[in-house]
């Protein structure tokens, strides 16, 4: 079983949240090529190691957050972007743990 | 390309027989290895990644129909030690598009005569195939995919509940329980096959021609040259070869075979697929007297079942949400299986699971696989079989060794280019094969 750390209700049965899967950043609709456009809509990284994600805590507080996990040994880090705070901590440093 | 010669002697491998099955009983003579150990070597006309049935019907097709026979497949770990190892073992052809079912109604003809083509049982049995509906919606989406497979000679029509019980009595077939079953569509075609012996056979003919099989030999990198990304990988270049932890190979050609694994190889060579890794769980239950004659699926309730000839039962269901690489089983699974197989059969209560496993499957939006070739020259993807590819590996086989040898798409696959996503030519298989398998 996965535990997710749910900013707001805490560790988690991945189960009792929606799984949003990998995000990227979506391009400008108005400025995208249709070719832009549809790799945003269907290409996707899936690595074996680190993968930024999306989640949803669908049945408990409905907060939308990201989380890295690691898809080949299941461990999971907080993720990388600039500013945000999980559950209220700093992000880590960038490192590798 | 350089081909060895039109017609390949193909190397005296034990034939299979009754009478041979006799002989070696009474006069306890060994019976031969079925494929050799090749030496490593370091150059080949087609390199193939992944030692699953569609890597190895590739190879084997390779050389049965177009004589090229300096041929490698390279996998990991064992043949068959991915999907192709760990599959509910259930064909058919009733999908939803034209494109499919033309597709996998080629991949049924050629598992029809396997065994003969093979010299090898593959127990094919053609037991016929029901998908239950349970709502207005599903029952609609069956008569569509009927019609679309009555058009194109396949067998294939929508049936009544009564009829529903006469051919599989164990159902509950009563208006009162949580989901009543309303109809099915039934595939009388549809059936079983021993995938392992399936994987064996095409090792076995493709070894006999001449194919290197290399097992427990993993690719870490595709050789590129001239491409826009780092080290002429990506779009615009070509492939040269692979690394793998045997050492280097040199090949103009290379066919990813990789399933749950395909992201990863193609990102050696520049190109990104789209396609996600999902676990897909199965389970079987011990062995009891053969009582369920059909393979049910029930797309509402999310699991499909079926009987194998030594009366375990064994079920599978829809693939794990959440993207992963790992193959661990889940308590959600049992719990949820169990309960949806009761709501259908409530007479197996007190049946036990034996085991539950799990395999990667490459899902794509479409629900429909990726085959041809890259923006990178040379490199061929045969991928995105999601939870359905065991049925076609056949024709998967037949129909990429006719590309790579030509040079050029074949019609048949032609609708499962991977650009088809860049221009939104999508061809949707969900109707069919969303827990369909
Ligand atoms: C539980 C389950 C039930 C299923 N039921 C059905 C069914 O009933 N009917 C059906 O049609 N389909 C079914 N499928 C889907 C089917 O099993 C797969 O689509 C099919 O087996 C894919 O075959 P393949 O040869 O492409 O890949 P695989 O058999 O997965 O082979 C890929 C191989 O590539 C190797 N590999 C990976 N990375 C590397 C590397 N870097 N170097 C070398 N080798 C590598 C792996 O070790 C693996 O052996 C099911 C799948 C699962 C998991
Ligand atoms: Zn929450």
């Amino acid at each position: 079983m996965l535990l997710v750390p749910c900013p707001v209700c805490g560790p988690k049965n991945a189960a009792e949240l929606t799984y949003r899967g990998e995000t990227h950043s979506r391009p400008d609709p108005n400025q995208a090529t249709p070719e832009e456009w549809r790799s945003y809509l269907y290409l996707r990284d899936n690595p074996a190691g680190w993968l930024r994600e999306g989640w949803f805590c669908s049945s408990g507080c409905r907060t939308f957050f990201t989380l890295e996990r690691n898809t080949t040994t299941g461990e999971l880090r907080e993720p990388l972007l600039p500013g945000n705070k999980v559950a209220g901590r700093p992000i880590s440093d960038g490192t590798e743990p | 390309m350089r081909q060895t010669s039109p017609v390949i002697k193909q190397r005296r491998a034990a034939k299979y027989s009754l009478g041979g099955l006799i002989r070696r009983g009474f006069s306890k003579e060994s019976w031969p290895r079925v494929w050799r150990e090749p030496e490593f070597g370091s150059h080949y006309d087609v390199v193939i990644i992944g030692g699953g049935v569609h890597g190895l019907a590739t190879a084997y097709y390779l050389a049965a129909n177009h004589g090229i026979t300096n041929v490698a497949v390279l996998e990991k770990g064992y043949l068959g030690s991915g999907g192709s190892g760990r599959n509910t073992a259930i064909v058919r052809s009733n999908y939803l598009t034209p494109e499919g079912v033309a597709f996998y109604d080629r991949s049924l003809t050629l598992y029809n005569s396997m065994a003969r083509d093979l010299n090898l049982n593959v127990m094919f049995s053609e037991r016929g195939h029901l998908t239950l509906a349970h709502t207005d919606s599903a029952l609609r989406t069956m008569h569509w995919r009927a019609e679309v497979n009555k058009l194109q000679g396949i067998n294939s029509s929508v049936i009544d509940p009564a009829e529903v019980k006469r051919l599989t009595p164990s159902l509950d077939v009563s208006e009162n329980v949580r989901y009543p079953i309303l109809g099915a569509l039934y595939h009388p075609p549809g059936g079983t096959i021993r995938h392992d012996a399936v994987v064996w056979g095409y090792a076995r003919a493709a070894d006999a021609y001449g194919v290197d099989l290399h097992q427990k030999t993993e690719v870490l990198d595709v050789l590129c040259t001239g491409g826009d990304g780092p080290e002429g990988k990506g779009p615009g270049g070509r492939v040269v070869g692979v690394r793998t932890s045997r050492g280097d190979i040199s090949a103009p050609l290379v066919v990813n075979c990789t399933a749950g694994w395909a992201s990863t190889i193609a990102s050696m060579a520049g190109v990104r697929l789209p396609i996600t890794t999902h676990p897909l769980q199965a389970a079987v239950t011990e062995p009891v007297k053969v009582f369920l004659p059909t393979v049910v699926v029930s797309g509402s309730l999310h699991v499909y079942v079926s009987q194998t000839d030594r009366g375990e039962l064994v079920f599978g269901a829809s693939v794990d949400p959440m993207a992963t690489y790992q193959m661990g089983g889940t308590l959600e699974f049992t719990e949820e299986l169990a309960s949806h197989v009761l709501e259908l059969m409530p007479g197996i209560g007190r049946m036990r699971l034996l085991r539950q496993w799990a395999g990667l499957c490459d899902m794509t939006p479409d629900y429909s696989p990726v085959m041809g070739p890259t923006p990178v020259e040379g490199f061929h993807v045969d991928v995105g079989w999601g939870t359905y590819g065991f049925k076609a590996g056949p024709v998967s086989g037949e129909q990429m060794a006719a590309c790579v040898a030509n040079g050029r798409v074949p019609e048949l696959i032609a609708p499962f280019g991977l650009e088809r996503f860049s221009r939104g030519d999508l061809v949707g298989e969900k109707g069919a094969a969303a827990v369909g398998h």
